[in-house]
């Protein structure tokens, strides 16, 4: 039986559920951006009729230009050998979503974590309030890109005076090229 | 019967003659196994070293009084094991505190060292602490029925409890030995030999992975100088049983280092041969293959 | 502060009402003090020699590093030729490597780990982020000195130091502990309040003993 493409499967899918645009990566690899409504709906379709049954990550993009969260949800078809990934936007101020850890127990970590680095609430999210790597953190949640590593670092860290930093780019263009071609 | 004082700096140059051998080989025997991974292993003066800088450490702290006593029962069950065994047959100096009953002690010393470490070991409330000492009183136990049964063999065979008159029966030719005259009990007390000896396939209770080195674990500085003389001691002594009861005893040191290299040895063979077995089946493998032998032993005599 | 760590009142199952405080009950409060060495310079001297010939290196990766450590107990470096060892347990050792980068939350489980050693004791750091931060300088959660938090007796600079670098930063160890000057132990406790301030202002959620062995 021929498997059928990532774009004939965002056909089939479009006649169910309202999508926004295909992004195709490889042939085994494409992205669809969802709303956030249609998100449940469309991961238990995809797992249970589609043979997506393992989600291999769910990670956040900080679009702090756009003011939004960019969700993404990683699904494996195991047989199939090809991923299709889920892409939620969320307004960047009092991020929230629902969790899913009901589908897959694993989103439970990954929602704790998203939590602890992004500030993203998952309200119904299993001891999802704990801490997961960083211990007793107060301030912006670091992965923010409003969160300034390196200010917070010479704040917290007492550097060692003496250090030389360079630019990559520059340095290497100096080493490589020294004449300036 | 009237004792003879000479006999305890006899004994004490026994124990230091022992002590410092049993440094000696336990870091050539690891060097042997280290050269089996193609390495060079430790320097054979490290033992040594190791002793002093733990004597040498300047803090120390305790969990209690049997913590203390931990160490000390250990070291007393390898010294007392030691001294109630003729060290060297037919010499005045060297026979210890031998007596005609010191069979039947010698077998209530092999474990008794285990049972005070394992008082030690519970004070010292380490969780890790506790699994080693179950492991390891059930792995002993185990190993200790066979060499039980091949002791009581043996016992029947020269129809004896004093390990001088078991020795003197095997003198007059290698063939008069036990190893020959009984092989079963010397089959079964060989394979219990393995497993008192704390080397693969049997040192799961040490386990120096899964359960940071067992019962040891709380000790530090003179404590732990303490259990490592009696690591250099105990398995001496043991093998001097072992030496005595089937391998027709030792009439002179040179004799006697030889023969208790080439039973240390044996382990060590075996050791590096085998990976390590767990508790459970450490268990059932002494169950069923060294207690028929013993078994056999005993039905034979 | 998590909750079974939270001084509260328990009742057993007899009826008895007990006050526990973990904090308090679990762990030995007293600060370290300034242990003197032996009193005669020849004992000592040998005690140094034994000291630095027995190096025992707690078996605790604490970053990358943790994984050039292994080499060395193969047959092509083969440490234990130097008298290292590794234990694995505080205890016992007398070395302390911070292989690597240091997270906040595994300087926590670092200065446990290095207050239940017992005196004297030694630091190596070992690879650049020890050092300077290296590539991690700007990072959130990574330290960028590490002789703000520990004694240290030895850099081993590297990212990462080779093996034959490990080597002679030991050797450089040996050399330094019989000559009698590394007593990192006796630092940490005469400047146990600096210590203590430094690892307070990283470590966030202290719910620890100031001095827990």
């Amino acid at each position: 039986m021929r498997q059928i493409s990532m774009r004939e499967l965002y056909e089939i899918l479009k006649q169910i559920f309202p999508l926004g645009e295909l992004t195709e990566q490889r042939s085994n690899l494409a992205f669809i951006t969802v709303d956030r409504a249609q998100l449940r709906p469309l991961l238990l379709h995809l797992r249970d009729r589609e043979g997506f049954t393992h989600l291999v990550l769910l990670t956040a993009v900080d679009w702090i230009e756009d003011g939004s969260f960019q969700l993404t949800y990683l699904l494996c078809d195991r047989l199939g050998q090809r991923d299709l990934g889920l892409r939620v936007m969320l307004p960047r101020d009092g991020a929230a979503m629902e969790s899913i850890h009901d589908l897959w127990p694993t989103a439970a970590t990954y929602q704790r974590e998203l939590r602890e680095m992004f500030g993203i609430a998952f309200p119904e999210s299993p001891r999802v309030e704990e801490d997961f790597i960083l211990e007793g953190w107060t301030g912006t949640p670091p992965y923010r890109r409003d969160f300034d590593t390196l200010k917070y670092s010479n704040e917290t860290f007492a550097p060692r005076p003496g250090r030389e930093t360079r630019d990559p780019e520059g340095y290497m263009k100096e080493q490589l090229y020294p004449d300036g071609n | 019967m009237e004792f003879e004082w000479i006999k305890i700096p006899y004994s004490m140059l026994t124990l230091f003659i022992v002590a410092n051998y049993g440094f000696l080989l336990t870091a050539v025997m690891a060097k042997i196994a280290a050269r089996v991974g193609r390495r060079h292993g430790i320097p054979v003066w490290q033992n040594y070293l190791d002793l002093i800088k733990n004597y040498g450490l300047r803090s120390s702290i305790t969990h209690g009084v049997m913590y203390y006593l931990g160490p000390v029962f250990r070291l007393s069950g390898g010294v007392g094991l030691l001294l109630f065994v003729p060290t060297i047959y037919g010499t005045e100096m060297f026979s210890n505190m031998s007596f005609a009953g010191d069979l039947i002690l010698a077998l209530y010393f092999v474990f008794f060292g285990a049972l005070g470490m394992a008082l030690g070991a519970a004070e010292s409330g380490h969780p890790h602490s506790a699994i080693g000492v179950s492991r390891g009183l059930s792995q002993v136990t185990a190993a200790e029925l066979p060499f039980a049964l091949a002791v009581f063999a043996v016992a029947l065979q020269y129809q004896t409890l004093s390990i001088t008159e078991i020795v003197a029966a095997q003198q007059g030719g290698v063939l008069h030995w036990t190893l020959f005259s009984n092989p079963f009990a010397v089959a079964a007390a060989m394979l219990s030999f393995l497993g008192s000896m704390m080397r693969p396939p049997f040192d799961v209770v040490l386990a120096p992975q899964e359960i940071p080195i067992g019962p040891p674990t709380e000790y530090h500085s003179s404590y732990l100088a303490l259990l490592q003389t009696n690591r250099a001691i105990f398995p001496i002594a043991k093998i001097v049983v072992y030496m005595n009861l089937f391998f027709g005893g030792a009439a002179s040191w040179p004799v006697f280092f030889l023969k208790v290299f080439l039973i240390y040895l044996f382990s060590v063979f075996v050791g590096v041969a085998f990976p390590r077995f767990r508790v459970e089946q450490s268990i059932r493998w002494f169950l069923v293959s060294a207690v028929p032998l013993g078994v056999i032993a005993i039905v034979l005599v | 502060m998590r909750d079974e760590l939270k001084k509260r009142v328990v009742k057993t199952p007899d009826g008895q009402e007990l006050e526990i405080e973990p904090l308090r009950d679990y762990y030995c409060e007293a600060p370290p003090t300034v242990m003197p060495a032996a009193y005669s310079k020849i004992v000592e001297g040998l005690f140094n020699w034994a000291r630095a010939e027995s190096l025992w290196i707690l078996g605790f990766g604490t970053g990358c590093g943790a994984i050039e450590m292994r080499p060395l107990m193969t047959p092509r470096f083969d440490a234990y030729r130097y008298g290292i060892q590794w234990r694995p347990t505080p205890r016992q050792a007398n070395l302390f490597v911070i292989s690597g980068y240091l997270s906040v939350k595994t300087l926590k489980r670092v200065i446990r780990s290095y207050e239940q050693m017992q005196n004297p004791k030694y630091v190596v750091g070992l690879g650049s982020c020890t050092i300077n931060g290296g590539m991690y300088f700007d990072s959130y959660n990574t330290i960028t000195r590490l002789d703000e938090y520990l004694p240290v007796d030895v850099y081993i600079a590297g990212c990462m130091p080779r093996p034959e670098a490990l080597l002679s930063g030991f050797e450089e160890l040996k050399r330094i502990i019989k000559s009698g000057k590394a007593e990192g132990a006796n630092r940490y406790a005469e400047n146990f309040d600096w210590y203590k301030a430094n690892q307070k202002r990283v470590i966030q959620d202290w719910d620890m003993p100031d001095y827990n062995w």
